[in-house]
């Protein structure tokens, strides 16, 4: 009965959405509202993979940019159309690959090379205790990057030049019907047995593998899993800029969306969805008057020149890494946190406590 | 072919870069073995000590501007342990290192704004910039001084670690955090002394690495922090001399690699394969102590 009701609900919620979407996209194709919630949702799939691991796992990685990228360069490389790589490979003669796969191919290959990728690294990394891991992710994401950088290399990557002309989406719903996919596929992965065992080696690693858990295997799992999606949600960045370059994903981008997974809250996929569209909207448009003097005020404020709503912004974040360290949701899901909400408006904290118990 | 002073130019450098990674790598190791934190935002303290020596040269002179320079850079290192460490010193170790990552972030929005994200033009300081010719090399004084400078501060710090009561106090909280703490050891002290000493050094090397670069930019701290943080682990995290000499390696394997045109682009993932492939052979680098993970 209760199940019902919830699906009733998401069902309705989903259409909702996807109607919202629907007029944005008619209606401001080039608005900053619907370029938010194409970055929004890519930063959130993203995010989202890389909670799996930090939240979910235990894992600490930092080499979700180097994923990103991968799959950004595998999407970008395949769909470019024969005709415009000559004028896209302009220093290096066309480039040697000649040919241009559908889009949907080119999009399960840009989760399968990050994939394949993550396992090489993850054979022998993922040995490795917390930081040290991080450590090392963050560096074979700055080794991928030179990697594709190298002018050896060129007449597959472009070297250090922009990619571009390859396929891209139309309307703006494709990222974000995707990403929601992608993101639904990664809950129930966290729902499934091997969640659970996931969550295990999160709490106590020697607890979990004295409880007859594979380690090394369900370690490489979620690491391949994240990359898989990682690298996905890189081509819907690519397709949404329209343009790759390997100097864009540098550590500062995984430090933002690690930075995301933290502002959501560690071990919350919901979390990670409000918390990524919060970071993208706030960096990138409602903050963005404090850019601007103001002029128009009638006098003009001294210290708001450009820079100034990324410092503001960063103070937020420091506030929240210091003061909210749970974040938005902690380790909670939307549902879950609603019905807690709800029991407290009604006045009934007996009854939510209680359930809390039973829970 | 080049002939042998071409080598020896290209080893002249590459101990000169080698000399200020080991520098802010001892900031980097010593955080570590005390706190057990990857200090992000220490590459970040190195970009600020630049900056710092900017703004000051245009108002004081610069003979006056270094030692404000390296209080200032001081007091922000221990500030920043103050703020962003000290109120999780009971939280788990990865929200301490989010909160690095959060004052790294933090730091370079900061210089950003203040400098409208263009690279200033570092104040020359009298006298190192000039070269001297020995025989059929060239150098300046930067290149001489900087390793004399580099051994001199680590061989008082060795002695300040070794023989000294802080000293003593630093090398049992690295051994075990909680027993040194009761048996009366001041840790907050203790940490606030080792951050003083790495940011100093941090500073140390700021002021020799942009004399020697000429330009500061926000983002400039990141990959010097990073390799000196590889430098660390591959001495053994927590060993001084391991830091250093590691720092040397890495400066010098450095500056061979750029001077090959084709493999000039992996200067910087060298030392992260050199990272990555030191953690697998040798996971506690090459003068580190075996720890033992307790259940």
């Amino acid at each position: 009965m209760k199940n019902k009701k919830f699906l009733l609900i998401s069902l309705i919620l989903a259409a909702v959405c996807i109607a919202g979407v629907l007029v944005v996209n008619s209606t401001m194709r080039y608005s900053m509202l619907a370029s938010v919630l194409q970055k929004g949702a890519i930063y959130a799939l993203v995010a989202v993979a890389l909670n799996l691991l930090n939240g979910f796992t235990g894992l600490f990685s930092l080499g979700q940019a180097g994923f990103m990228m991968l799959g950004a360069y595998t999407y970008a490389i395949l769909t470019i159309p024969v005709e415009s790589r000559a004028a896209v490979y302009q220093y290096f003669d066309g480039g040697i690959i000649q040919f241009c796969l559908p889009m949907a191919v080119a999009l399960v290959l840009a989760g399968i090379v990050p994939m394949l990728f993550a396992w090489l690294i993850g054979l022998p990394v993922l040995k490795l205790k917390s930081d040290y891991l991080a450590i090392a992710t963050l560096g074979f994401a700055e080794i991928m990057r030179a990697l594709i950088q190298w002018k050896n290399l060129g007449p597959v990557t472009n070297g250090s030049n922009l990619l571009r002309n390859f396929a891209n989406y139309s309307n703006i719903l494709f990222p974000i019907v995707l990403s929601a996919v992608c993101i639904g596929i990664i809950v129930l992965l966290i729902n499934s047995t091997y969640g659970r065992a996931f969550k295990a080696i999160r709490d106590d690693e020697v607890a979990a593998e004295a409880m007859g858990i594979n380690l090394a295997k369900h370690k490489m799992i979620a690491f391949m899993t994240s990359a898989f999606f990682a690298g996905i949600g890189g081509a819907l960045l690519a397709m949404f800029q329209s343009s790759v370059q390997a100097n864009a994903f540098t550590s500062a981008m995984t430090y933002e969306i690690l930075l995301i997974v933290v502002i959501g809250g560690i071990g919350s996929v919901s979390g990670s969805v409000i918390g990524s569209f919060l970071f993208v909207a706030c960096s990138e448009w409602w903050l963005r008057f404090l850019d601007d003097p103001m002029p128009y005020l009638g006098f003009s404020v001294p210290f708001m020149k450009g820079g100034f709503r990324m410092l503001v912004f960063s103070v937020v974040i420091m506030i929240v890494v210091l003061f909210f360290r749970k974040g938005i949701m902690g380790d909670e899901e939307l549902p879950a946190k609603l019905r807690k909400l709800s029991a407290r408006l009604k006045n009934r904290p007996a009854k939510a406590s209680k359930k809390e118990v039973t829970k | 072919m080049h002939d042998a002073s071409y080598y020896i130019q290209l080893l002249l450098s590459g101990v000169t870069v080698g000399s200020l990674y080991a520098l802010i790598a001892i900031g980097y190791t010593m955080v570590y073995g005390i706190l057990r934190l990857i200090n992000f935002a220490h590459g970040d303290i190195f970009m600020m000590a630049g900056f710092f020596m900017v703004y000051l040269s245009s108002a004081v002179s610069p003979v006056l501007a270094v030692p404000l320079v390296l209080i200032l850079t001081v007091v922000l290192g221990v500030l920043i342990e103050r703020v962003a460490y000290k109120p999780l010193r009971t939280a788990p170790r990865m929200s301490v290192m989010i909160s690095a990552i959060g004052v790294s972030y933090l730091l370079q929005n900061l210089a950003t704004y203040v400098t409208g994200g263009l690279a200033r033009a570092y104040p020359e300081l009298p006298f190192l910039k000039e070269t001297i010719q020995l025989g059929e090399i060239s150098i300046n004084w930067i290149t001489i001084i900087t390793p004399v400078l580099t051994v001199l501060l680590v061989v008082v710090l060795v002695l300040l670690i070794n023989h000294t009561k802080v000293g003593m106090a630093m090398r049992a909280v690295s051994r075990d955090f909680e027993t040194a703490q009761l048996m009366g050891v001041k840790i907050n002290s203790v940490i606030s002394v080792t951050f003083v000493i790495g940011s100093f050094l941090a500073a140390v090397a700021s002021v020799l690495y942009f004399t020697n670069y000429g330009q500061v930019s926000p983002l400039i701290g990141a990959m010097p922090g990073l390799k000196a943080f590889v430098a660390a682990v591959f001495g053994g995290i927590g060993s001084i001399p391991g830091a250093v000499i590691g720092a040397y390696l890495i400066g010098i394997c450095e500056s061979l690699i750029k001077a090959n045109e084709t493999i000039s682009v992996f200067s910087n993932a060298f030392t992260f394969a050199l990272l990555i492939l030191v953690l697998l052979v040798r996971p506690n680098g090459l003068f580190g102590e075996k720890t033992t993970e307790k259940v």
